[in-house]
């Protein structure tokens, strides 16, 4: 039965994990993602789940990408720093369609910056963090609740279609403590892997079925002999250097994200309905964003709001519908503007023009301080 | 004229190999293939005497010449990022502790890039067992000085001498712990394959280091000019001993390679240790535990 729990957005991302079937979480120890491996190390042994302090951040992933060839739902937390320490992996990950969650408690960057501030810095570096050309998914949560069905999501979304996901947390959702409902463990459905249908001998671990691009996969100690090939492989996970194969495999691991895409979308308007004005924001910053908009309502100001919850792949489509009838269109977010390019380019393809309000801070705005960044950027609301 | 008929056996080692991905990638002369054949001879006999099933081995390399050995066996497996061998292999055994996994890789990608995660391992006496190929070089990218290679010696990254001192690696962890270190060089494939034999099942951490012949990117331009040479020259310098302390374990290019089982040793692994904490349901069934029984029978 779901119960309602008062939990930090930490405890509540270690819940979901744990309702979702966590069998191995690796960790290291940073800010604001720490208490989060804490109470794990206290809960998931109790759900027979194994936790391990890595040495750093780079054993933390790939020790989770060893667990899920092994079969078990695994997962670490960390924030900029460490994810920058895990950007190979993330690309060794989508080279061999590894399952894995990683959340990203965002910090305020670049390198230590302000470890207890909150940011949204790591937007194109969660798109682009490995070298070579792959695919990732990524989610932003802009409430405990939300925190929690959004890993739910992401185990989900990771088994389903063999990819590393992300789900995009900051400092204050880290740490704000809200009413969650939360399930117990069996009360949450969560895509089981394809298995192999064909024998040991036969079965190619890297063939993906037509529909959906994905490969069935095989875990160790089944039988297979499957190997986890980090060089350019081709459908037996032999190494090749055959333009063919490079190029299949490359664009399949794009590709079979794109298949998916309308599962993965989401995406909330907010007034749009009678709105010139549309801004767009993420994660907790869309939570001042929002009161500002109710703010200027009341004085009779025509303004809406667009929050994507997934940020890779963005809904495009969801987007562009709600700017249709925006005469302006502003986008918020705490760095220099990094969905910004993206906003820029579906709207640009569609002749509107895009402002960017940055919020270079590592507190969370109030609505009325926001108001101050859109005018110290220039926009004119209202 | 009759035809002579071309019989073709199986080789008894082909079962555990992608025979189809053969012939290797490795220069003649280089000591790998004394290796994995040492490995698998140790692995076969074992799976032929019912100790280890071979299902729950799981092999995983790093990158550099020796990490391409994952992809000629015939096993559950994985080629990992450089030096990320012993991370990955940790997480095979977190997520199913009934798989016994095996890091085999160079000196460059344990003991330099992935140095940091060797020393955990021994350290929590994880329950691992690493097989590291020592080249005395980084050979696939072309000769560069690595963290083993002797001091004075021309690598392509000290084109004027080596003025670095090197990792001793079997020495330096045996100070560590773990449950079995041992150094061998591929002169000793027999003894190799004897003390794989032991590591293999055997709970906790297990260090094999082997010193091997790259005569091709590392003895040709020292001055070896065939393999032979190279292989010669190593010869007189490994010495099998039974070493009573840590420094009495040499490791000098000039004078002695010590060679031997440095410690041998029983104690709890890793996943005991969290057994005893935790009780978990699979506590019973560690095949390095089973395993090692059926060796004592």
């Amino acid at each position: 039965m779901p119960r309602t729990e008062f939990l930090t957005g930490n405890q509540a991302m270690a819940e979901a994990a744990i309702a979702a079937g966590l069998k191995v979480f690796v960790g290291y120890p940073i800010t604001p993602a720490s208490d989060l491996f804490e109470y794990l190390s206290d809960k998931l042994p109790r759900h027979g789940g194994i936790v391990f302090q890595a040495e750093d951040e780079i054993a933390a992933i790939n020790a989770i990408i060893g667990a899920v060839y092994s079969g078990a739902k695994a997962m670490t937390a960390t924030s900029g720093p460490g994810f920058s320490l895990m950007a190979e992996s993330i690309g060794f990950a989508a080279m061999v369609e590894a399952p894995i969650v990683i959340i990203n408690n965002m910090r305020s960057g670049p390198s230590t910056g302000i470890a207890t501030g909150t940011g949204q810095g790591d937007i194109m570096q969660t798109r682009w963090s490995s070298h070579g050309h792959y695919g990732v998914v990524a989610f932003a949560p802009w409430s405990v609740q939300e925190a929690y069905d959004m890993v739910i999501k992401a185990f989900d979304t990771a088994w389903r279609i063999r990819v590393p996901v992300v789900v995009l947390g900051d400092a204050v959702i880290a740490h704000t403590r809200e009413p969650v409902e939360i399930h117990e463990p069996g009360e949450v459905k969560v895509y089981e892997r394809k298995k192999p249908r064909e024998p040991p001998g036969r079965f190619k671990p890297f063939k993906p079925d037509e529909d959906d691009l994905v490969p069935p996969m095989a875990f160790y100690g089944e039988g297979y002999a499957v190997l986890a090939e980090s060089l350019s492989h081709d459908e037996r996970g032999y190494y090749s250097t055959r333009q063919e194969v490079y190029e299949s495999l490359v664009k399949r691991l794009v590709e079979k994200i794109e298949r998916s895409r309308d599962r993965i979308i989401s995406s909330k308007t907010y007034y749009t309905s009678d709105s010139n004005i549309l801004l767009v924001a993420f994660g907790t910053l869309a939570r001042s964003a929002l009161a500002l908009v109710r703010i200027l309502r009341k004085s009779g100001v025509k303004i809406g709001m667009w929050r994507p919850q997934s940020i890779w792949p963005l809904d495009e489509r969801g987007l562009v519908e709600a700017a249709e009838d925006a005469e302006k269109i502003v986008v918020m977010e705490m760095n220099l503007g990094q969905l910004y390019l993206e906003v820029s380019r579906i709207l640009g393809e569609k002749g509107k023009k895009v402002e960017l309000v940055p919020v270079v801070s590592p507190q969370l705005p109030s609505p009325e301080e926001l108001l101050s960044y859109i005018y110290r950027a220039g926009v004119k609301i209202g | 004229m009759s035809r002579q008929k071309l019989v073709v056996r199986e080789h008894p080692l082909d079962k555990l190999l992608r025979t189809e991905r053969l012939p290797h990638i490795w220069c003649p002369g280089c000591g790998l293939g004394t290796l994995l054949g040492s490995f698998l001879r140790a692995v076969n006999d074992l799976v032929a005497r019912s100790i280890v099933d071979e299902k729950q081995l799981v092999v995983v390399t790093g990158i550099g010449c020796t990490g391409r050995l994952s992809a000629y066996v015939k096993l559950d497996g994985a080629h990992t990022p450089h030096g990320r061998a012993i991370p990955y292999a940790i997480g095979v055994k977190l997520g199913n502790p009934r798989l016994v996994p095996v890091v085999i890789s160079g000196d460059g990608d344990l003991a330099s890039i992935g140095g940091n995660h060797l020393i955990h391992a021994a350290r929590r006496n994880m329950d691992l067992l690493v097989i590291m190929a020592n080249n005395l070089n980084y050979a696939l990218t072309g000769g560069q000085l690595g963290p083993t290679t002797p001091p004075g010696t021309y690598t392509t990254t000290t084109p004027r001498g080596n003025p670095e001192r090197p990792f001793d690696v079997a020495r330096m962890i045996a100070s560590i712990g773990g449950n079995y270190v041992a150094r061998w060089s591929i002169h000793y494939p027999v003894q190799l394959e004897e003390s794989i034999k032991k590591a293999l099942p055997r709970r906790g951490f297990r260090f094999i280091e082997v010193v091997s012949t790259c005569p091709e990117i590392f003895g040709r331009h020292v001055g070896y000019r065939t393999p032979p040479e190279l292989y010669d020259r190593l010869k007189k310098v490994v010495k099998i001993k039974k070493p009573r302390a840590l420094d009495e374990i040499i490791y000098d290019w000039e004078k002695e390679i010590t060679l031997g089982v440095f410690r041998d040793q029983d104690e709890p692994g890793y996943m005991e240790s969290i057994c005893h904490i935790y009780g978990y349901e699979w506590c019973r069934e560690l095949p390095e535990v089973k395993w090692a029984r059926r060796v004592a029978k």
